[in-house]
């Protein structure tokens, strides 16, 4: 059951992409997150669209795992896009049946509010997908270093993330292994009135509490041992590269989001 | 309640990009009452080949018959609770599984949830928390009170109070001081003789396979590679040196003996008396010959 998640995976590669620093990539998409909604019109989108598609390319992830990424979301998706088609009351209609009425206007906003979706969720993806959850940390820590100033704990923020992202794996691992445990004992999860499967989460909780408080202690332990004491004049294995596919990067969105301006009504 | 693995083969993450067989065209038949071992190095399948023998994962290809229940690759396996019942699996680590406010009411979690009477559930309970080696007292405790071996006591007391016909044990001894690991394994043989539970062990330790099994399987790559006796399997020793396993400690010093007094015995000795008998034997006889 477990094994089948997909989204929010890191797919090792050695694309243009893959190679770019997570500084670069966060801006980017930080960046890119903003710009999408000064497309306001048929020309605008379809730049967003074909850019993202550039962006796909040049990471060579599989659609695959992107069209996973997709399905969490596909619900929300649909919904607003029947929001639009079923309130939107401008412009000429194009489609009735009874009470039911399309209009022109409607179905526009439909599709690019569905467009801006799709192009959001892929680059979000892309990062996540490109960038290990390490390098994302690290990133991010860096990125936020100027907030230090204001006493914002950065380092330990960071080090939560990554310890936080480190250990869904194995506590999902250690779920599947409980439940077994307990299916083989004649839990029954997935069967039975709802109040009995209430019921019966709680010989999985209870065990993954203790699991997850004793890895818990175990880790300071071992951090303690080993010497940890916090940010404060440390080294880092990992060194953060700026380089030209980064910049070039940037560059791009400047680009696009100049031709966007122009683009727009 | 025999079981019966026919070409059977189990992916992970099926129809994914991560798609993994664990196994392949496994054919494994235990029958009632014997005691069987399935050795094999780490990532062999054998924990893969474990949770086939109660319907915990359903094969992608091929048969498991487990008594008179077929779980088949491709069809819906429903109510797989009975099953559960007849066939207990002791997990690595068991005391993980622990989650009661007290010892008593985590041995009645299981023979209660397959329909066992409180009462009936409560009596199981005091015979068997005698019987795993813990003083009856233990039984208003709390499982997290207790030193990590009484836990994995208690949670195979958790097992066995369910009555199954078949117990499966995932390495039931790892963690634990040499002691405790001898009484648990020999709990287990007791059991085994006494009731006429079918054993099926799954392990890495050599010398338990060879003292206490009637049969052993030696899993390599997802394959079930021999399928024997431990004296024909023991025997043998380049080929199981090909699926990088070794001699139990007893097969080795016999062949130490036999290379210092440049001498071959009759046979391979699994049991330190065994050895000792025949060394003697050979010593005795062997005046004439030289």
């Amino acid at each position: 059951m477990m094994e089948k998640m997909i989204f929010g995976r890191f797919i090792p590669g050695d694309s243009f992409v893959h190679r770019m620093d997570p500084r670069s990539k966060l801006l980017f998409v930080f960046a890119f997150i903003v710009i999408v909604f000064l497309a306001n019109n048929v020309a605008t989108y379809a730049l967003l669209l074909a850019f993202t598609l550039f962006v796909i390319l040049m990471s060579k992830i599989r659609l695959y795992f992107l069209i996973n990424g997709l399905k969490p979301v596909i619900i929300l998706l649909i919904f607003t896009f029947m929001i639009h088609i079923l309130f939107t009351r401008e412009g000429d209609i194009i489609f009735q049946l009874g009470f039911f009425k399309v209009y022109e206007e409607g179905l526009r906003q439909g599709i690019f509010i569905s467009i801006r979706f799709l192009v959001l969720v892929f680059m979000t993806s892309i990062l996540t997908l490109t960038t290990s959850p390490i390098s994302i940390t690290d990133g991010l820590e860096t990125l936020l270093n100027p907030l230090k100033k204001i006493k914002l704990p950065v380092h330990e923020l960071a080090l939560m993330m990554s310890i936080a992202l480190r250990f869904i794996p194995t506590l999902m691992d250690e779920t599947d292994k409980i439940m077994k445990a307990q299916m083989a004992r004649g839990s029954d999860l997935s069967a039975g009135p709802l109040k009995d499967r209430i019921k019966a989460v709680v010989p999985l909780l209870v065990p993954l509490f203790v699991s997850a408080f004793k890895r818990a202690e175990d880790l300071a332990t071992a951090m303690e041992v080993r010497g940890y004491r916090g940010g404060e004049g440390r080294t880092r294995y990992r060194q953060l590269k700026w380089d030209w596919r980064d910049t070039t990067s940037l560059a791009s969105l400047v680009v696009v989001t100049i031709i966007l301006v122009v683009l727009r009504n | 309640m025999d079981i019966k693995l026919q070409q059977v083969s189990y992916a992970y993450s099926i129809g994914t990009p991560f798609e993994k067989y664990a196994l392949f065209d496994v054919d494994l038949t235990i029958p009632s009452q014997t005691y069987q071992a399935i050795i094999g190095h780490t990532g062999s399948g054998k924990s893969t080949i474990l949770q086939h023998f109660n319907g915990l994962l359903k094969p992608s290809k091929g048969q498991v018959h487990i008594g008179e229940r077929v779980i088949e690759a491709g069809k819906k396996a429903k109510e797989l609770k009975p099953i559960r019942q007849k066939v207990g699996i002791v997990f690595q680590f068991p005391e993980h599984q622990l989650f009661e406010e007290t010892v008593l009411k985590d041995i009645m979690f299981g023979p209660m949830n397959f329909g066992v009477s409180e009462t009936e559930a409560e009596k199981r309970a005091k015979e068997l928390i005698k019987l795993v080696g813990l003083p009856e007292e233990t039984l208003n405790k709390s499982p997290f009170d207790l030193s990590g071996g009484q836990m994995r006591r208690v949670a195979i007391a958790g097992v066995l109070a369910m009555d199954p016909e078949v117990i499966v044990l995932d390495e039931p001894t790892a963690g634990l001081d040499p002691r405790g690991q001898r009484e648990i394994m020999d709990m287990f043989y007791t059991l085994h003789k006494e009731r006429g539970l079918t054993t099926i062990l799954v392990t890495h330790s050599m010398e338990d396979a060879a003292k206490y099994a009637d049969r052993i399987a030696i899993m390599h790559e997802g394959k079930c590679v021999l399928n024997g006796t431990p004296h024909e399997i023991f025997s043998d020793a380049k080929t199981l040196e090909t699926y990088r396993l070794e001699l139990p400690h007893i097969v080795r010093f016999q062949q130490k003996i036999e290379n210092m007094m440049n001498l071959r015995l009759s046979k391979i000795c699994l049991t330190e008396e065994e050895l000792a008998e025949e060394v003697s034997r050979v010593l005795r006889k062997g005046r004439d010959y030289q």
